[in-house]
């Protein structure tokens, strides 16, 4: 078996194993081994890339080819660059970390831990893709799942929550299709056959009007997932109905699709179309950047504060891979990395807090730091690294991001980067407030007072995510370089 | 003709003479012991399917009336799978409601008549032989209809179903008199050869075309359609919906794509117009339908039009879609339909409100649903997915986007009422859900067989090759 199809291999035996398992207790310990496994293969990946790296400077490695439906000359074809190496490395952790803070799943937790998989699957599966239609199997197979995850163990009104979301990122999936089917159906236009590979594809000159009417349907098609304003509306409401470990997922890897979608897709395979839309896309997307930053001014739910300061989050991500320049690339994918550890996280303290309080309104709670502080603290560093503090991991990103966009000569780009930057003062408005009444000052209600420190489980679902938080602020510079070698093709096609 | 000539009729001879055998069955059985033809019936059905799977020789009889090859035979063969389950999902039903008065074996033989009627259908090489087929084919479904006499509604249904069919028929005979009329042979092959963009051929064609609309149920043939699903009981919704449906597709995709070939400029229109139509209207109407019976013939008429973005590209890789897609909808909708028939056979519930928390009282019978209704939705990996993929790239690959992107649009709406009744199942609880229930083997066979196409023939790429193989004989 290659080190990549174990990815979706180890998930689908976790899961077959998981349908045999009665209670609790073991559907929780049959999870955790297999993400403990699929964690140890991450980190394995992580270190064989390197070792291939040196010797095979091929765009994408350890590929794998079978052909699957040949009249359509459709492939089971893998493989992966540093792009998604690290993104792999992220599912991996945030899955596992989102097994512990599920420690105590009571209803129906095998069917909750199935699901979970599943999703992780499909995440694992589009990841290692390079082929268009395998890509949107596994998309789809990532998507679907939510909506039981959401709809079953979810709060609030979480059966509208379910249905917007499943609703809007099937629909979104139905455009992005009709975009893959127009590459498809073009990919044979230097003379070729056709093919869903998408480095077969990267090496055709597509039609210009077909590149124009094909990207805002692919862009669109994957930005939803990105929260690309103003789809990003089933977000907020997803998240705040979710179950935690969903919202971990959910906002730490599932969003992760949408920009990794447009990079390797839309605008790879169509470098022309890009160059023609950008414009149109930054401007939504830096409107997402600071309409995000405000509405979670606005929240007093928690969860919706980090739902919508994922949406600005998100939003740099798509601002930054359409600013066109290889820094503020490099910058997107360091977002994406360090807003999936640092959201998972903050999910998972929204979720340990509300379990404790029994509330998320930020305007009921009050002196948290001297009651739990172990729990209070880490969100203080999670919101540190929210607002771009030096030495953790969003002040790596963002600052990639803002120096690749500014060095633009175009007064459009320079103009749209300051408004950009601005989100950062915002963020750090509704961060610092948040973290101010709800941990600082009086504890604000007597019940708060004998409230449980963080379990084993708990505890070890925070470390997982707060370590790499640290090392990527504080060493950033191997995991930059493992992206920066692999966005060379893109460079040479795009720019 | 030497006999192994007239082994061209294998299917044909073979369903005949279990009918009989069944007939004969029905005369000698003591009353009492007449549920034992249910077991002779599906045991001989069984083995019939397993023949089918017998190869069989490229030829024709009686002068091109009758033909057969591999692809015909291929439809034959997905009829008679379809036709197995649905048997063995309709066991128990026959067993409680139909021996119980006494009415022995009609069903069986009413229902092999209709298939037999298929048969000859797909396998016509004239429009004689075709039409004898298609009322024959038509005629015993509306007695079975009809067969819950005891319910008024049975009776509607029956009513219902054979008068629209006789002004259906009647319609198409007019167009295939315009045919001949222009033609001057009632031949297909002859047809093909004379056929020219007259008036009177476009016409013909298109009154032609009416009449298979209504057994597909195209809108706007369609009215018929969700009354008598919900009438009559629940095999025949099945077997209207998957088997009588297929075989339509499958008739109408040889004569588009064979004899009216020449007149493609014409229908390749009308089939677009149709598609959006049937889609949208099938859909919507869905979206606000309560009784499982009829939301499944909403949800069916909506899958019709899916169908028709195969049949507009008039290709090799439009008639392999096309034959994938209904393989894969027979397995998707017959474990609907028994899950359907599953419930209500044990608790005379149809309505989308009594699976309200089904989930935690019946969760294998939820699972199949759920599979069932992702697959018809669309959703991978189950084999739903594959085939509407397919469909779309052989739309896409005669250049249709906006007709792929209307379709597009209706998956997604189609997957809002699908997972309606996923919500019931899984999302709610409920005090008084329905009550766990064992299923009997028959029906637990015919469900199992039915997950296992949904899970296998999207991924098995080996199946879609070899029809896609055979579909170069169009």
């Amino acid at each position: 078996m290659d080190i990549l199809s174990l990815f979706v291999v180890v998930p689908v035996i976790t899961i077959l194993i998981l349908v045999f398992t009665k209670g609790l207790k073991q559907a929780r310990h049959v999870s955790m081994v297999g993400s403990l496994v699929q964690l140890g293969m991450a980190i394995n990946l992580v270190f064989s890339y390197f070792k291939e790296r040196a010797v095979n400077d091929a765009i994408m490695v350890f590929t794998k080819d079978i052909v699957w439906f040949k009249q359509f000359n459709i492939h089971y074809n893998i493989g992966v660059d540093g792009v998604s190496v690290s993104l792999i490395l992220l599912t991996a952790i945030v899955v596992l970390a989102g097994v512990f803070i599920s420690w105590k799943m009571s209803d129906l937790p095998k069917e909750f831990f199935v699901s979970l998989i599943v999703l992780a699957t499909g995440v694992y599966g589009f990841f290692i893709s390079i082929d268009l239609f395998t890509m949107f199997v596994f998309y789809e197979i990532a998507v679907i799942p939510m909506y039981l995850l959401i709809g079953i163990w979810g709060s609030g009104p979480k059966e509208y929550s379910a249905m917007k979301l499943t609703l809007m990122l099937m629909g979104a999936s139905a455009i992005l299709l009709v975009g893959i089917l127009g590459i498809y159906f073009n990919s044979n236009a230097d003379g070729g056959a056709l093919t869903f590979n998408i480095l077969e594809i990267a090496k055709v000159n597509i039609p210009f009007e077909a590149q124009k009417l094909f990207f805002p349907l692919t862009f669109i098609g994957f930005a939803v997932i990105g929260a690309l304003f103003p789809f990003h509306t089933w977000s907020p409401d997803g998240h705040a109905s979710a179950p935690t470990a969903v919202s971990m997922l959910h906002a730490g890897v599932l969003m992760k699709l949408g920009g990794y979608g447009v990079f390797r897709v839309a605008m790879y395979l169509l470098p022309e179309g890009t160059l023609h839309w950008s414009w149109f896309f930054i401007i939504l997307s830096v409107i997402g950047v600071i309409y995000g930053a405000f509405a979670a001014v606005k929240q007093t739910d928690l969860k919706y504060i980090n739902a919508y300061s994922s949406v600005s989050h998100l939003g740099l991500v798509l601002f930054a891979l359409l600013m066109l320049n290889k820094t503020a690339w490099n910058g997107a994918i360091l977002q994406s990395l360090s807003h999936g550890f640092m959201t998972a996280l903050f999910f998972a303290l929204i979720g340990m807090i509300y379990g404790r309080t029994h509330t998320r309104d930020v305007t009921k709670l009050g002196g948290l730091l001297k009651v739990i502080p172990f729990i209070s603290v880490v969100y203080v560093i999670a919101g540190l690294a929210s607002l771009g503090l030096p030495g953790l991991s969003g002040f790596v990103a963002e600052m990639n991001i803002f120096v690749g966009a500014f060095q633009h000569d175009d007064m459009f780009y320079r103009i749209v980067t300051i408004i950009s930057v601005s989100a950062i003062v915002v963020t750090a408005v509704y961060i610092l407030r948040v973290v101010g009444i709800m941990l600082m000052g009086p504890v604000k209600n007597d019940t708060y007072l004998d409230l449980q420190k963080a379990s084993w489980y708990e505890k070890a679902g925070i470390l997982l995510l707060l370590i790499p938080i640290v090392g990527m602020g504080v060493a950033p510079l191997w995991l930059s370089d493992m992206i920066l070698a692999s966005l060379e093709p893109f460079i040479q096609r795009v720019l | 003709m030497n006999f192994s000539n007239f082994l061209l009729m294998r299917h044909e001879i073979i369903l005949l003479a279990i009918t009989m055998f069944l007939l004969i069955g029905e005369i000698f059985i003591h009353e009492k012991k007449k549920s034992s033809l249910i077991h002779l019936a599906i045991f001989l059905f069984g083995i019939h399917t397993a023949v089918g799977f017998l190869e069989l020789e490229e030829s024709s009889l009686f002068g091109g009336m009758f033909r057969s090859n591999n692809m015909i035979h291929l439809f034959k063969n997905v009829l008679n799978v379809g036709v197995l389950i649905l048997l063995l999902q309709s066991a128990d039903w026959l067993e409680k409601k139909i021996f119980n008065q006494n009415r022995g074996s009609e069903f069986f033989i009413l229902l092999f008549a209709s298939l037999l009627g298929m048969y000859f259908m797909i396998s016509a090489g004239d429009f004689l032989m075709f039409y004898i087929g298609l009322e024959l084919s038509t005629l015993p479904v509306a007695a079975l209809a009809a067969y819950e006499t005891v319910k008024r509604i049975s009776s509607e249904a029956g009513i219902k179903l054979i008068m629209s069919a006789a002004l259906a028929s009647g319609v198409s005979l007019f167009g295939i008199s315009m045919l001949y009329a222009t033609s001057g042979s009632i031949y297909f092959d002859a047809i093909a050869e004379a056929i020219t963009a007259s008036n009177l051929t476009i016409l013909g064609m298109l009154l032609f075309f009416a009449g298979l609309g209504f057994k597909i149920s195209l809108v706007p043939f369609h009215f018929w359609t969700a009354d008598v699903y919900e009438g009559a009981p629940i095999s025949i919704a099945s077997y209207l919906s998957v088997i009588s449906k297929g075989a339509a597709v499958f008739i109408l995709m040889i004569l588009l794509f064979t004899v009216l070939k020449p007149l493609m400029h014409v229908w390749e229109n009308v089939v677009y117009v149709l598609a959006i139509a049937t889609m949208f209207i099938g859909n919507l109407f869905a979206l606000r339908q309560q009784n499982m019976k009829r939301f499944l013939a909403f949800s069916s008429i909506a899958q019709a039009g899916f169908i028709l973005l195969g049949l507009i590209t008039g290709t090799q890789l439009g008639v392999a879609t096309i034959v994938h897609f209904v393989m894969i909808y027979v397995f998707s909708n017959l474990a609907a339909f028994g899950v359907v028939q599953a419930i209500s056979l044990q608790t005379g519930k149809e309505h989308m409100d009594d699976y309200t928390g089904l989930y935690r009282t019946n969760p294998n019978l939820s699972l199949v649903m759920m599979l069932a209704l992702f697959s018809l939705a669309g959703i991978p990996p189950v084999a739903g997915f594959f085939g509407k993929f397919f469909l779309f790239t052989a739309a896409a690959s005669k250049g249709y986007y906006l007709l792929v992107f209307l379709a597009v649009v209706n998956v997604t709406i189609s997957l809002y009422y699908y997972l309606l009744v996923v919500r019931a199942m899984f999302l709610r609880k409920s005090d008084n859900a329905i009550p766990y229930f064992k299923n009997k083997l028959y029906m637990r066979l015919g469900l199992i067989i039915t997950v296992v196409g949904i899970l296998v023939i999207g991924l098995y790429s080996p199946l879609y090759d070899y029809i896609y193989e055979l579909s170069g004989v169009f």
